[in-house]
């Protein structure tokens, strides 16, 4: 079955979350279908949460419409999760928090992603790492249709950070589950993303990255097995928002709002773009204050 | 056995005691324990209304305590105050309102320490039946909710994404809560309501390891605390709503003595290792 056939399994379309008369997100148009990854990126801010939301269900989108596949089931990883020291929590009982599980679906799930060893230790007695992984572990249990992601890799480092994408792409390709992968990380993304979405209050942007196997200089900064799991995402944005919510445009002009068809975009298949490398031909570069640009080199340096 | 006042306050605050311990671990959980006395608070203007209105006690007691809990979540919500003081406020007015309304009505003739700090020896059978059939009430409905409530304590985000409705838990928690405030009110009193529930959990935390575990151990600990209390009331002749707290405060700080560590260092001394 190619892509193209598979089963969608979430779909918005123009769809917005007004809340106290502001826009959280809008006109967000998005695709999960089963088996793909669509990665959400996009500064502090910028509706990635409540992207995700209104793909789950769990917020109604206040215009346009959220599509969902009948009894579709929905694992989560969500971004922050302290869990209070009062609360006594196993790793085995986490496994069963939504719903319930035989041990031996307990036993292979954490096996999976390598913590079968703490079973019954204390969740709060984890590292950041192993308790990512037990609430991956945790989400894809219940074997759901469609995997949410929260930050994920979020105070991760950066060797963990390949191994916890490696670690989702197996399971993807073991399972056929559709993920949905929420990242604040604007320039490098998990290489097996179908589709990126960049958001700022709206979609900024979408389209495929590009592996970084294809450049010789990420591969000397991230190293071969890293080049396999990361990809390079490459945008710039043609509008700044400013912070009192009004938007520049690049020829200068400022407006309330920031709309795809207000004639101050250029690029048509702004929602769809497909082949995506869109330097556009602006006098400025990346006007997102995101201040990220030099993220690979530093994390080269990391690594 | 129950014509005896003793033994009949000894079935009842043990009643009280296994429901207020499973119901105490979500408090604890959710630091909820201010917003607990605050309900708890608001139940002696649920007394004066019911004597104002000359309706049932306990149900007057109930929707007073909901009442609040429903005011609290719609203030929290749409209020530029925050949570605490927001506590602050309606636990310490609604506790002053009945005070004061209860001093109007000079035609009621009520024993106010009993409703402060309860008056266990006086509990009729009528109290033990509604004890538990309440209380039996109480813990089928907490034990329907508590998937979607443990989950939603853990990550209200991840337990709506996978279709538990945690807010729609939380809500009806928050009627169980005020339903023991109305059955808990006559065994330990307004302002020790809130000890009941929080201290048994407490002192379980450290000898559970799932939140089942510490549910049941909750219930058994404030069990004795009962049993301790109601004892030490008979013997030194103390009251016995703040005596049966005393002995949760025994029990809990019992709960924090290092004896696994001791035991440790016991049976590492006993094989000559110096530590």
């Amino acid at each position: 079955m190619t892509k193209a056939e598979a089963k969608t399994l979430v779909e918005l379309a123009g769809a917005g979350i007004r809340r106290d008369g502001r826009w959280l997100v809008r006109n967000v148009d998005m695709r999960v279908r089963q088996g793909e990854i669509v990665t959400l990126i996009g500064p502090n801010g910028s509706g990635k949460s409540t992207t995700a939301k209104m793909a789950t269900g769990v917020l109604r989108p206040s215009e346009g419409r959220a599509m969902r596949a009948p009894s579709l089931t929905v694992g989560y990883v969500p971004q922050k999760l302290a869990i209070d020291w009062t609360l006594p929590l196993t790793v085995e009982r986490l496994m069963r928090l939504t719903g319930s599980h035989p041990a031996v679906a307990v036993e292979s799930a954490l096996d999976e992603v390598g913590i079968a060893h703490l079973r019954t230790a204390q969740v709060q007695n984890l590292s950041g790492g192993e308790f990512q992984r037990a609430l991956l572990a945790r989400a894809m249990i219940g074997r759901p249709d469609l995997l949410v992601l929260d930050e994920p890799v979020q105070g991760v480092d950066f060797t963990g950070e390949v191994a916890m994408y490696d670690l989702i792409r197996r399971l993807r390709d073991r399972t056929g589950c559709g993920i949905l992968l929420i990242s604040h990380d604007l320039h490098v993304v998990m290489a097996e993303t179908d589709t990126v979405i960049c958001l700022n209050g709206h979609v900024c942007c979408s389209g495929t990255p590009d592996t970084v196997t294809a450049s010789p200089e990420y591969i000397r900064l991230f190293g071969a097995r890293a080049a396999e799991t990361l990809a390079v995402y490459r945008h710039n944005h043609d509008h700044t928002h400013l912070p009192d919510g009004r938007v520049r445009h690049a020829d200068g002009s400022v407006t309330d709002d920031c709309r795809p068809d207000d004639g101050h975009h250029h690029h048509a298949g702004h929602a769809h773009a497909h082949h995506h490398d869109h330097d556009h031909d602006h006098g400025h570069s990346h006007g997102h204050h995101h201040g990220r640009d030099g993220r690979p080199a530093a994390r080269g340096a990391d690594a | 056995m129950l014509d005896d006042f003793f033994s009949r306050a000894l079935v009842a605050g043990i009643g009280v005691a296994l429901v207020a311990g499973p119901l105490g671990c979500f408090i604890v959980w959710r630091r909820m324990a201010y917003f607990g006395d605050t309900m708890a608070h608001s139940a002696l203007l649920g007394v004066a209304l019911s004597f104002l209105l000359g309706t049932n006690l306990t149900a007057g007691v109930f929707l007073v305590a909901a009442l609040v809990a429903v005011a609290l979540l719609l203030l929290q919500r749409h209020g530029a105050l925050s949570a605490d003081a927001l506590l602050g406020i309606l636990s310490h007015s609604t506790l002053a309102i009945g005070l004061v309304m209860l001093a109007f009505m000079s035609w009621v003739r009520i024993d106010l320490m009993g409703f402060l700090f309860g008056d266990i020896l006086a509990v009729s059978k009528l109290d033990i039946a509604l004890v538990y059939g309440g209380g039996a009430l109480v813990l089928a409905v907490l034990a329907l909710l508590w998937r979607p409530l443990l989950a939603g304590t853990v990550s209200p985000e991840l337990a709506e994404a996978e279709g538990l409705r945690p807010e729609r838990a939380r809500v009806a928690f928050m009627l169980l809560m005020a339903a023991v405030i109305a059955i808990a009110m006559k065994i330990v009193g307004i302002l020790l309501i809130t000890s009941l529930l929080i201290i048994p959990a407490a002192a379980a935390r450290r000898f559970a390891a799932t939140p089942e575990q510490m549910a049941v151990l909750a219930a058994i600990i404030g069990a004795i605390a009962v049993g301790g209390g109601l004892f030490g009331s008979l013997a030194w002749n103390t009251p016995s709503g703040p005596s049966i707290v005393v002995a949760a405060l025994v029990l809990f700080l019992a709960s924090l003595l290092p004896v696994r560590e001791l035991l440790a260092r016991r049976a590492a001394s006993d094989k000559g290792w110096q530590p």
